[in-house]
Formats: structure tokens, sequence, C-alpha cells
């Protein structure tokens, strides 16, 4: 891959009190202020949960999270760094390099994880099916072909759909598990993860947009074009690595909704109509709740249900700006 | 016309997106912008509206409403005719989905009337174009209706709430 890769050309000193951009101090100042490690969060209270699961449960997490932790390294080494030349300011690839960091901290939490509630035989087994899936091994090759194509738009599509799709098939089952009050410190972890992903995908998804303004309607439309059909192949794959995983357990069908719900939330980054309708995008309402606790609640005053007047628990803003 | 519709929407356009298919000036409803930068005119408004805001999410609570928003309620005038609040966010950020929606629902004493993620579904639009049509529909707009219902300063019952908030 090394020869396709290229380095930025010619850098000048950064200076970050002139921003040609004001979203990218915004992105910058939420993923420091996200910054986490695995080490804090106390998953070996998991060690009781994972002794009372079934052999079939533990192959089944170890696999998901193998799968993860392969998505996350393409992400860190490969993905957040070939964004880097393409970027339209010098912030731009300073957060960059913020992704890939937190891309290899999230594929070494997952060993945090492992080392944790598993055994040596039981790590190496799930790394060496993750070298023989072939569904995995197949999105992972889909998104590197187009992070060492030549296309810029076309790599933060890939690596958009990356951030705010293929993770999900995997991040469903720590909600599940947390849903069912299972190995809940893990599943804090993950929720960690998934808080910085929507953060990536929201601003690849964005600067894709501000390429794509530069762009004539011939390639607005060709682009278009592509996203859809990208998002339809690895849609498919995705199905089938789906069904590899969960069949056993009974869970595709419920797996398959949430990856519809985040199909269209990756699409809507890139700024995109939503795809599938709403009819295949019933999330269980046990997995939204384990993603987001208030999620669920009832706000549509429209509907005429009475909790819509029931207003957000006190919350702590920033008076100074806040001053009525 | 017979209501309005504020929003806020930044560079990311999500919620601009969200609004234009919405297409509230089809079913008879004033849509009015709160400026992007620091230095544009600031948007002063006189009638009730519904406002539309999204949460800069993911991180401190404190930061979850923009601070354009801030501004624009800050405005004791502004925010004795806001009627409604409706947010939008990702599900991803846990706890604080949407959490501009509470907050100012809170702040300002009005129900927190919709919740959405990034641009919306077809179902969110659906769903705001026809419940925001009703709302004003049913709601008397007109400056001196709402005087003649309310003699008292329209802007007490609001008001209260807000500075029990925010003498800490």
């Amino acid at each position: 891959m090394a020869p396709h890769v290229k380095l930025i050309d010619r850098v000048t000193a950064i200076n970050w009190n002139r921003l040609d951009d004001e979203k990218d101090l915004e992105v910058w100042d939420r993923l420091t202020g996200n910054f986490w490690l695995p080490e804090k969060v106390p998953v070996s209270n998991d060690i009781p949960d994972w002794r009372a699961m079934s052999d079939a449960e533990h192959t089944l997490t170890m696999r998901v999270f193998t799968g993860l932790t392969l998505l996350d390294t393409i992400q860190g080494t490969v993905g957040a760094v070939s964004l880097i030349p393409d970027a339209l300011t010098p912030h731009e690839e300073a957060v960059y390099t913020n992704i890939a960091f937190m891309e290899s901290v999230h594929a070494k939490s997952y060993s945090s994880i492992f080392s944790t509630l598993c055994s040596t035989r039981q790590i190496d087994e799930a790394f060496d099916w993750s070298e023989r899936n072939p569904h995995l091994q197949r999105k992972a090759q889909i998104v590197l072909d187009y992070y060492e194509g030549d296309d810029p738009l076309k790599r933060k599509v890939a690596s958009t759909l990356l951030e705010s799709f293929l993770f999900y098939s995997g991040f469903y089952l720590p909600m599940y598990f947390s849903a069912h009050a299972k190995l809940t410190n893990t599943a804090d972890v993950i929720r960690l993860i998934i808080r910085d992903e929507a953060v990536h995908g929201y601003y690849i998804g964005y600067k894709y947009q501000k390429g794509l303004e530069a762009a004539g309607d011939a390639k607005r439309a060709e682009m278009e074009q592509y996203t859809y059909d990208l998002l339809g192949e690895l849609y498919e794959n995705e199905v089938e690595y789906t069904h590899s995983l969960y069949d056993e357990v009974g869970l595709a069908d419920d797996v398959e909704q949430f990856l519809h719900y985040n199909a269209n939330k990756a699409l809507m980054n890139l700024g995109y109509p939503a795809l599938f309708p709403a009819e295949i995008c019933d999330v269980n309402p046990a997995i939204l709740a384990a993603l987001s606790p208030n999620a669920d609640e009832n706000h549509d005053f429209f509907s005429g249900s009475g909790s819509s007047y029931v207003m957000g628990k006190a919350e702590e803003t920033d008076d100074d700006d806040w001053d009525f | 016309m017979t209501g309005l519709i504020v929003y806020f929407s930044s560079a990311s356009r999500n919620t601009e997106r969200f609004v234009e298919h919405c297409d509230f000036p089809a079913h008879g409803i004033d849509v009015a912008r709160i400026p992007l930068g620091a230095n544009d005119a600031p948007l002063h408004v006189a009638t009730p509206y519904i406002l539309i805001v999204p949460t800069y999410g993911g991180g401190d609570a404190r930061k979850a409403v923009p601070v354009q928003v801030k501004r624009f309620l800050n405005d004791p005038g502004n925010r004795s005719w806001i009627r409604g609040v409706i947010a939008s966010g990702n599900t991803n950020f846990g706890e604080a989905y949407a959490a501009a929606g509470p907050i100012i629902a809170r702040k300002c004493g009005i129900p927190l009337m919709y919740r959405f993620e990034l641009m919306g579904t077809a179902r969110d639009i659906a769903t705001v174009t026809e419940g925001v049509t009703r709302f004003f529909a049913n709601t008397p707009t007109n400056t001196t209706d709402i005087r003649s219902s309310n003699p008292t300063n329209p802007t007490q019952p609001t008001s209260n709430p807000i500075q029990s908030q925010d003498q800490r």
C-alpha cells in the first residue's frame, strides 16, 4: 500500500488564531474534550457476568470485538491518515491526526477488554477467526481500496460510511447485553467509542460536503450515485456478515433494523436523505435506550401525549453567555 | 401568515435542510433564521414562534445550546414570544441526545415539542410539518390577540423560571 498513500507536499506552521473554517476548532475542542482511555473504565467488574455467560455468547462477543478491532485499526493507521493530504485547511489536518490517534485507542480498548475477561487461547482463536471470515475481510478490502484510490471525495464517503455505518453490526451486541444488565462496564467503553465515531462521521461528512460545494453539477451527480452504490455494496455484505455472526443466537433480524437506522444516519452525515423507510428502521427500544437513556421518552407534543409537557431535568449551562 | 418558525443551523446545514424539507411557507408559516456570524445583524422577533435548534452534542452540556441561539434568547423581547422548542441531535451522544431541547424548554418554561436526528427522516418531516401547522391553527398568533387574552405583561409567565434558574 505504501506507494499509494501520498504525504502532504508542503507544510506551513499552523496558526489556530486564524481559522478558515470555524468547524475545525469546534470539532477539535469537542474531540479533545471527550478524550478517554479504556483503563479508566472498571471492566474487571464484568468478570462475574462473563463467567456466567455461555460458550456461544463468549465466542460471539469475541468475534464481534475482533471485527471492530479490525475496522478501528484500518481507520487509525490508514483511513484517517489518508484524509490528511486532501485537507482543505491546516486545522483540518490536525483534526485528522486526533481522529487517527483515537481510533488506535479504540482498537487497543478491545484488547484491554479481552485481557480482562478472556484466556489467551480464546483471544488467539478470535483473531484467527477475523482473518478467515470472508465478509469481514471483504468489508475491510472495499474500504481499503477507496483509501488507496485517487479521489479525495470518494475517500471521504468511504470513511464516513465506515465511521457511521460499518461499526454498527458490532456495536449492537454490547448494547444488547447492556439492555439485559450484562457486561455493563464493557458497554460503557463501547458507548465512549460510539460517541467518538459520531463526531468523526459528522466531521468527515461535513468536509465531504464542503468539497462537494466546489465540484460541478456532473461531479455532484456522480458522487451521489457513487455514495448510494457503495452503501448498497457494503450493506449487502453487512447483512451477510450479520447473519454469519448472529443467526446462532437469533438476533440477526433485530441487528438488521439497527443497520438500516444507522445507514440512514451515515447518509445524513454526507448530506443525503435517508434511504431506508421508517418501517424497517424500527430499532428495538431496549437497544435505543442502551445507546441513549432518554431517547425513548415521549417528546412528541404533536401526538398529544401528556408527557411531552414534562420539561427536561435541570442541566448545567454556561451562565456567562446564557445570562438572561 | 399564521405562525413563525425560528431556526438556527451551523455550517453543517443539517437543520437548514430539515426546515427546507418541511416547506413551512407552503403551510402559511413564516421562517426566520438566527444568523451564524457574530457580526451579522441580530434577529428580532415580535410574534409567537417555535424554535428549531440543533445540539452541539457529545460533550459538555454547557455547550449544548449554540451560542448564537443563547444570544437570540438573551433578548427579553425574543424570549417572550417562544411557544415551543424542537431540538435535533444524535442518539450516539447518549444522555446528551438533543440536549439543547430540554435546556431551552426549562429555561423558557415552554414544552419540548419534538426531537429528531441530524437532518431528520421523512417521518420526522411529516410529523413536524403537520404538528406545527396544527399548533398555529389552534393558537392565536396575532400580537393583539395575545395581549387581550393575557392583560399582564406577556413576558411574565416565562421570565420567572428563567430568573430562578439563572441567579446562581
